[in-house]
C-alpha cells in the first residue's frame, strides 16, 4: 500500500493530496523525520517507526502558522490541491534556509506542481514568511 | 497507479540483505530511496515478487575519507551528499552535480547508489563518477568486487552488476585543491531528464598549460562517456575549450529520441563542453592563484 494511500483511507489525512502517484507532482509531500518528501513512492511498510507530519499538524488545530497566513494573504493557492504538499516543503525548506532569495524559493518550487497561480503569488507568500519568521528568531 | 502486490522485506545489515538477494536473484528488486524504482513499481513497469528496502541499513549511509578516495555508502541521500562539507571539500564534482538531480523533495530521498544502480542515461550522479574516474563496490555472496565507472555502464539501464549483486558504495577519487571543475546540462525544465550534460575538471601547470583533464558527457548515449582528451594534456588551456567542444562532437554516438534528434544532442554537446571547459579552466586558474 502506498504511504499516501494509508495516510488518506486509515488514518483520514485528507490533506495528503494524491496527484501523479509517480513522484512528479508533489501534491502528496509529507514530512519524514522531518524531511520533505514523496508519500506516493514510498510504502506503508517503510514507515514503522519514523516519524510523519502531514499538513494536518503544520500549526495547531483552528489555527494556522505564519506561512499558511501568508499563502491566505498573498492569494498563494487558488484551487488548493498543490497546496498541502507545498506547505510541508517550505516548512523543511525554510529550516535549511531561513533566509531564501527568490532564486532558492523556485529552486525548491520547481518539485511542485500547481497550475492556477503560475507561481508568482507563492514565491510572494514564501518570501513574506520567512521575512516575518526570521524577525520573530 | 498502485503496484503489484509484492513481499516486503527490511534487513538490518549488509549481510542480511546479500542473504535475502542470494535467494530471491532475479524476483527481488532492491530498494533504497525508491525515487525510480517507486514509479516503476507504481507504473507496473517492473513487477518484482520481493522488494529488499535497504534504506535503512546505517552502514550503507556513511561519507568516510580514506588516502585517496572518498567513499559513500549506497544509502547516502542526495541532499545529505549535497550538505557535506566532505562531498563539497574533496569531491567538487559532485557537489556541482547534486542541484542538478531532480527536485529538493526526491533529493531528500534519493540515494546515490540507487542513481548509479539504476544507470539512466541522462542522470548526473552516474556522469560525475564516470568524469571522476570513480568506482562501484558490488557485494555478494560470492565475496566483495571493484568496477571502474566507465565499465560499469553498459547502456541504458543495463550495468555490470550481477542479479545477486547489491551495489554497497561508491569510490571517488580526491580532488587536489588547485583543481577546477564544472558541470552543466540542457533539460526542458529544472529537474527534469537531461537531453544532455558535461562534466570536466582541470588542473593547470605552471604556465596555465593543462596538467590534468577530465571530461565526460551524459544524455548523449545510451550511458555516460568519458571522452577522450590525451590529446589535450600540456596545450595552454585558454584557447582549449572550442577544439575540445569539436573533439567531443566529433566522437559521440548520440541517441535519438522524443525529446532530441542525434543532432541536436551533438550541437548541445558542442555548447555544454565548451562552457564546462571555460568554466573549469576559470576556476583552476582561480584555485591554483589562491593557493600560490
Amino acid at each position: 500500500m502506498l504511504l499516501c494511500d494509508f495516510l488518506r483511507h486509515e488514518l483520514q489525512a485528507f490533506g495528503v493530496h494524491v496527484g501523479c502517484e509517480h513522484g512528479v507532482c508533489g501534491a502528496c509531500t509529507i514530512l519524514v523525520d522531518g524531511r520533505a518528501v514523496r508519500s506516493c513512492t514510498q510504502y506503508v511498510a517503510q514507515a514503522d517507526g519514523v516519524d510523519i507530519v502531514t499538513v494536518e499538524g503544520l500549526a495547531e488545530p483552528d489555527t494556522l502558522n505564519e506561512v499558511q497566513r501568508a499563502f491566505a494573504k498573498h492569494h498563494a493557492l487558488q484551487c488548493g490541491f498543490c497546496t498541502p504538499g507545498i506547505l510541508c516543503s517550505v516548512t523543511h525548506f525554510l529550516r535549511d534556509t531561513p533566509k531564501p532569495d527568490e532564486q532558492q524559493v523556485r529552486d525548491m518550487l520547481s518539485g511542485h506542481i500547481c497550475r492556477c497561480t503560475g507561481y508568482a503569488s507563492i514565491v510572494t507568500a514564501i518570501l513574506v514568511a520567512a521575512a516575518v519568521l526570521s524577525q520573530k528568531s | 497507479m498502485k503496484p503489484v502486490a509484492f513481499d516486503y522485506y527490511r534487513p538490518q545489515g549488509i549481510a542480511e540483505a546479500v542473504a535475502l538477494l542470494s535467494d530471491k536473484g532475479d524476483e527481488a528488486a532492491i530498494l533504497a530511496g525508491g525515487m525510480t524504482l517507486g514509479p516503476m513499481l507504481n507504473l507496473r513497469v517492473v513487477r518484482p515478487r520481493a522488494v529488499i528496502d535497504i534504506s535503512r541499513i546505517a552502514a550503507l549511509k556513511t561519507i568516510s575519507v580514506r588516502a585517496n578516495v572518498v567513499v559513500t555508502g549506497a544509502g547516502v541521500t542526495q541532499s545529505d551528499a549535497l550538505n557535506s562539507d566532505i562531498i563539497v571539500r574533496e569531491v567538487p564534482l559532485l557537489a556541482m552535480a547534486l542541484p542538478w538531480v531532480g527536485h529538493f523533495q526526491t533529493r531528500n530521498r534519493g540515494t546515490l547508489g540507487g542513481s548509479v544502480a539504476h544507470a539512466d542515461p541522462s542522470a548526473e550522479i552516474p556522469l560525475a563518477l564516470v568524469a571522476s574516474g570513480g568506482t562501484i563496490v558490488l557485494q555478494s555472496r560470492r565475496g566483495q568486487r571493484r568496477v571502474a565507472a566507465r565499465e560499469f555502464f553498459v547502456g541504458a539501464l543495463v550495468t555490470q552488476r550481477q542479479p545477486d549483486e547489491i551495489l554497497t558504495a561508491l569510490e571517488w577519487p580526491r580532488s587536489p585543491p588547485d583543481t577546477g571543475h564544472a558541470f552543466t546540462e540542457i533539460a526542458q525544465r529544472h529537474g527534469d531528464f537531461a537531453i544532455a550534460a558535461a562534466a570536466c575538471g582541470v588542473r593547470l601547470g605552471k604556465e596555465d598549460q593543462v596538467e590534468e583533464l577530465l571530461l565526460a558527457i551524459g544524455g548523449v548515449e545510451d550511458r555516460p562517456v568519458a571522452i577522450d582528451v590525451n590529446g589535450f594534456l600540456g596545450r595552454p588551456a585558454a584557447k582549449m575549450a572550442v577544439d575540445l567542444s569539436e573533439h567531443a562532437a566529433a566522437i559521440v554516438n548520440p541517441l535519438e529520441d522524443h525529446s532530441a534528434s542525434a543532432d541536436y544532442r551533438i550541437a548541445l554537446t558542442k555548447v555544454l563542453v565548451e562552457r564546462a571547459v571555460n568554466a573549469a579552466v576559470g576556476l583552476a586558474w582561480q584555485r591554483r592563484n589562491r593557493l600560490q
